[in-house]
């Protein structure tokens, strides 16, 4: 089928399979049918809630999200009413939430949750209650958006760190999940009814595969409650009772397993495929994985979120040593990956010799929202073609590939990293604590062999509290410093700048 | 004690370990807190803790956590 919207899938999986459980989580179910109906419904409340004319589509709709099916029903409803969703997660620090919906200006906010939020939203239950009131004219209008729909719309908008200090919004259009969904299918062998266990929290694209790999194949998302990934002794047990076979994890939440050595209670052998992405994974989990999961294919999955998910795969075939690297591996299909000098911007043509990482493809997100400054530096001409417009995504992610044509993961070209599955840019918090009255200097370096970012900071005295008060205002737990040092300067390099590399060496501080 | 308290503060800087008990409850621990805390309590006791004792009322505070940790070293 030539899909131009992410819901043929829903729709084409609602006609074969009506009854199969589309969606559960820990507490309720829905069906494909009811499913297709009642995000149908609810888009036709989200339209007239919002005063939208019959011409107007493509605006921003903020979800306030939760571990629950209802987030996934609105994000359907909102494609359905012609606009694209934008998760975001409540628990967040109010401040960065509000810098949020200030680069969105979403033409409403909705909710999933039933935590108390910072602005006003429709909730899920007043949706539904207004949505079983309208009559059936809503088949019409939804039709009607239908037609004016194409497959470069936007369909959803994921925030991501920004090293200007602000959050910076990756919007994806239908035509690279569709694109990423048709190569999924057609490159790793998903069990005839596949169920998905949704580890990746919403506002993570990693959910992305979870959602439409299981729209098109006419297979089940079980969300996994998060306090299973924090207090893991029903992680398991859940998986079996939900007979799941296929994981779309990140490499953190599969450590868990591996850390808390999880198989030691029980052994969930329904699972017959698993790929992660996000980081590096140890060779020895992956090792500890393949031990009990003897018969499962395991996949290394490779790409940021501004090439929708993924861009290159490596299906793992054997047991591999523990200081082998496993291979980010080749292209998909319909995707080219290119490694370029970045100072030279030439391109690199020659096995194990190093350069940038860069994408091409329908899988290119649209960009980031309303930030065309940002746009402009990573989505570039293809320095190679200058007689038309040839776009590629410039990853950062310093890279090489083999003989055999397979791509390895190098490092970083820039101050990103990622830390427990998040990919935090040092320079946000640096922008962030730098605002502080009190702070001369700071500098964020992120030490590999502990897993901890430290914070290093010059000022008038000592303020670790102050700092620690301040920047909880704005950034998300997992970007606070895990130590912070006082110095009382910060050591700089022939360039004038704060020589990183000298604080990473400063021994165990 | 002492120790411990060392170690959640290497944790997590930002949280009150003090008087926080409801750690887990409240999701103040994400699953990475919990891996670190975890490896590091084997590591300074001597103990191992197992995956049945992952449990919210092993870990909601500070003295809970001494308490599951004092059983093990009986």
């Amino acid at each position: 089928m030539n899909e131009y919207n992410v819901l043929s899938f829903l729709e084409s999986s609602a006609e074969k399979h009506p009854d199969r459980v589309a969606f559960k989580d820990k507490d309720e179910a829905i069906d494909y049918n009811n499913l297709l109906t009642r995000s149908q419904k609810i888009a036709f409340v989200i339209r007239k809630n919002a005063n939208l004319e019959l011409f107007e589509k493509n605006k921003p709709v903020a979800v306030f999200i939760d571990r629950n099916i209802r987030s996934l029903q609105l994000f359907l409803a909102v494609v359905y009413s012609g606009n694209f969703y934008v998760p975001i997660d409540p628990t967040l620090p109010i401040d960065r939430i509000q810098a949020m919906l200030d680069t969105l200006q979403p033409v409403c906010c909705i909710s999933a949750t039933k935590r108390k939020l910072p602005v006003e939203a429709d909730s899920f239950d007043s949706l539904l209650e207004q949505s079983e009131e309208i009559g059936d004219d809503y088949l019409e209008s939804i039709k009607k958006i239908r037609e004016f729909a194409i497959d470069t719309d936007p369909v959803y908008a994921i925030f991501t760190s920004g090293t200007t200090g602000v959050p910076k919004s990756v919007i994806v259009s239908h035509r690279s999940v569709i694109d990423l969904v048709h190569r999924f299918a057609e490159s790793f062998p998903f069990p005839e009814l596949p169920v998905f266990a949704n580890q990746a929290p919403f506002d993570f694209d990693v959910s992305v595969k979870d959602i439409y790999n299981s729209l098109n194949l006419g297979g089940t998302v079980v969300i996994v409650p998060k306090s299973y990934f924090v207090m893991p002794a029903a992680l398991f047990p859940y998986l079996e009772e939900n007979n799941v076979n296929v994981l779309i994890w990140a490499v953190s939440a599969l450590r868990i397993v591996q850390n808390f050595k999880l198989f030691d209670a029980c052994v969930p052998d329904s699972i017959s495929l698993v790929m992660f992405s996000g980081e590096i994974m140890p060779v020895k989990c992956l090792n500890y994985l393949m031990d009990y999961w003897k018969d499962a294919t395991f996949v290394n999955l490779y790409g940021p979120t501004e090439i929708t998910c993924n861009c290159s795969s490596y299906i793992i075939k054997d047991r591999l040593n523990d200081t082998d690297s496993i291979p980010i591996g080749k292209s998909f299909a319909n995707t080219e990956m290119l490694l370029i000098n970045p100072d030279t911007m030439q391109r690199i043509r020659k096995a194990g010799e190093k350069g940038e990482i860069c994408v091409k493809g329908s899988c290119l997100a649209l960009g980031y929202y309303r930030n065309s400054q940002q746009t402009e530096k990573a989505f570039v001409q293809d320095p190679e073609v200058t007689a038309y417009q040839d776009l590629m995504y410039r990853t950062g992610d310093i890279g090489y590939y083999d003989e055999s044509g397979n791509f390895y993961y190098a490092g970083r070209s820039d101050h990103q990293i990622k830390h427990m599955g998040h990919r935090i840019e040092m320079g946000e918090i640096e922008t962030v604590v730098n605002a502080l009255d009190e702070i001369k200097m700071a500098c964020a370096v992120y030490k590999e062999s502990k897993e901890m970012i430290y914070l290093f900071y010059s000022a008038e005295a000592e303020c670790d509290d102050i700092i620690i008060k301040q920047i909880r205002k704005y950034l998300p737990s997992y970007m606070l410093p895990n130590k912070f040092v006082y110095l009382h300067t910060l050591p700089m390099n022939a360039h004038d700048k704060i020589d990183r590399k000298k604080l990473a060496e400063l021994e165990d501080i | 004690m002492d120790e411990l308290m060392e170690i959640l503060k290497g944790a997590r800087p930002d949280v009150d370990f003090e008087n926080e008990e409801a750690l887990i409850d409240d999701g103040i621990l994400v699953s990475f807190d919990i891996i670190y805390i975890v490896n590091a309590i084997n590591e300074a006791f001597d103990v191992e803790v197992n995956v049945a004792q992952l449990k919210p009322e092993n870990f909601n505070s500070a003295k809970a956590m001494w308490d599951m940790i004092r059983k093990m070293q009986e």
